[in-house]
């Protein structure tokens, strides 16, 4: 069997997000498909759209990449302008007005997460459709279905930075578990005032659920 | 300066899917009439690259195919971008033909403007960009890779316009068949007599394990210090030697009657093509 170029590359995927005080984290699997074949299992979905501002892409991997790259430029620009670091405020609006401007044509879910200091950490949704709503958790993709009751049982406000990457770490690997589309190593990052961390979880190192 | 009055209102430039509306417009209206949109040959490939120790390796079959048909069996699938660049397409033939070919020129005139030799990225940067723009309309999917001041670099294209950077790729009809081979025996930092052999084994893969793929095993090393491309590397499916004779003696039918009818022609013109048999 062999794989269709014609079939769209997709991030089917699990995305998430969460505040803490005084950052965020973000957190995402690594497979994207091109109908059932995998065509890149290490992808890196967890994108730099400035110094202290990323975002999680999911959807159509062509649509996402091109509007991440859209809105760096676009931000990059405007902080030039205001000769200082953008807000992640500013950020989400700027994926919001491209993902509702061509909703139609665009495949695309995306969480903008990220530090500034007006608000510190933030986290703001811009699923399919372009809406654009800031939550303190937010989780996206195919496999984003299977681990809602686990967010909603498992979160609680005040956490640390540990706790939330514990908690984020633990949804992704109960998601890729379900979720055919979703799979590979999760990727996680840390994003605070003072800078970020990257760290990625191999898949024999995930952590273990029950399994029948 | 742009103003900044501008800066955070969406130009109307942005993303133009016009052509896209148009194109689906045209495809109903032909198949109101009972027409079909003629299809793009494909080139049904085996393409593959791998980063070793001291660059990257892109491989490639060489059999284009027309539907069911062999239209070329020994083309080229490698491409020539750049000095240090080179890039295996696969998907529609004259979509990856054309595309490198622009791509070489604009490289070519962006890499005098700059005065400096050109990047992997700024390839694979531009290319996306076109692609996306026609938003999977030019059907090919690349494998760029190249060696640069930032290192060796492979990136794949998909027709869409989304790309992956990664140590090792595979494209094409055959793309299943060759990961499997890297999957098994790539490591990091090979030597380049053994990635030369891993790249040979996947695109053999390819070609024994995938119809659209064929012929022989195209190869470009891509170094510091230059390129070496292997044109014909190896040759896994040679036509074989008949066994036996399968001719008949001379005057095993016997012949009953004989008429001549002589044809008087006069030659008029005169012209010879050579065609490349091999």
């Amino acid at each position: 069997w062999a794989p269709l170029s014609s079939s769209p590359h997709t991030n089917s995927t699990t995305i998430m997000a969460v505040e803490f005080d005084g950052g965020v984290v973000i957190g995402a699997d690594s497979r994207t498909t091109t109908g059932a074949y995998i065509a890149n299992r290490v992808t890196d979905k967890l994108t730099p759209i400035h110094d202290r501002i990323f975002c999680c892409r999911s959807g159509s991997a062509a649509d996402t990449q091109a509007i991440a790259d859209a809105v760096s430029y676009q931000l990059g620009f405007h902080s030039i302008e205001l000769d200082e670091p953008p807000l992640v405020q500013t950020a989400a609006n700027l994926f919001k007005q491209m993902c509702y401007r061509y909703r139609e044509e665009l495949m695309a879910g995306i969480i903008v997460a990220g530090w500034d200091k007006r608000r510190g950490g933030q986290v703001y949704t811009v699923p399919m459709g372009g809406m654009l709503v800031r939550q303190p958790v937010s989780v996206g993709g195919s496999g984003s279905s299977y681990i809602y009751g686990f967010i909603d049982s498992k979160y609680k406000s005040g956490m640390t930075k540990e706790e939330c990457l514990r908690f984020t770490a633990d949804a992704l690997a109960l998601a890729m578990e379900r979720d055919g589309s979703s799979g590979g190593v999760v990727r996680l990052a840390a994003i605070t005032e003072s800078g970020l961390e990257r760290s990625v979880i191999l898949g024999n190192q995930l952590p273990t659920f029950f399994s029948a | 300066m742009l103003n900044s009055s501008t800066q955070c209102e969406m130009t109307s430039g942005g993303f133009c899917f016009d052509n896209a509306r148009r194109n689906a417009v045209l495809e109903a209206e032909l198949s109101e009439k009972g027409y079909k949109a003629p299809k793009a040959r494909k080139t049904g490939t085996t393409i593959a690259g791998m980063v070793f120790k001291d660059g990257v390796i892109l491989g490639a079959d060489t059999r284009a195919t027309d539907d069911m048909v062999v239209a070329d069996k020994n083309c080229m699938k490698i491409h020539y971008i750049a000095p240090n660049i080179y890039c295996c397409g696969a998907g529609v033939a004259a979509d990856a033909e054309i595309l490198t070919q622009m791509m070489s020129s604009n490289i070519e005139l962006h890499s005098l403007s700059t005065g400096r030799p050109p990047l992997v990225v700024t390839v694979t940067r531009q290319i996306k960009q076109k692609l996306f723009r026609y938003q999977g309309h030019i059907g090919s999917s690349l494998i760029v890779g190249g060696v640069d001041v930032d290192g060796p670099q492979l990136y794949s294209i998909f027709p869409h316009g989304s790309y992956d950077k990664l140590p090792f790729l595979t494209m094409g009809s055959g793309a299943a068949a060759a990961v499997s081979v890297f999957e098994d025996r790539f490591k990091a930092k090979m030597e380049l007599e053994e990635a030369k052999q891993l790249v040979r084994d996947a695109i053999t893969a390819g070609i024994f394990c995938d119809l659209g793929s064929g012929s022989n095993v195209d190869l470009c090393v891509i170094t510091e210090k230059g390129v070496d491309y292997l044109r014909g590397y190896d040759r896994p499916s040679q036509k074989g030697q008949r066994e036996g004779s399968y001719r008949y003696k001379l005057g095993t039918t016997p012949v009953l009657t004989k008429t001549v009818t002589p044809l008087t022609l006069d030659v008029v013109e005169e012209s010879i093509k050579t065609m490349d048999t091999q």
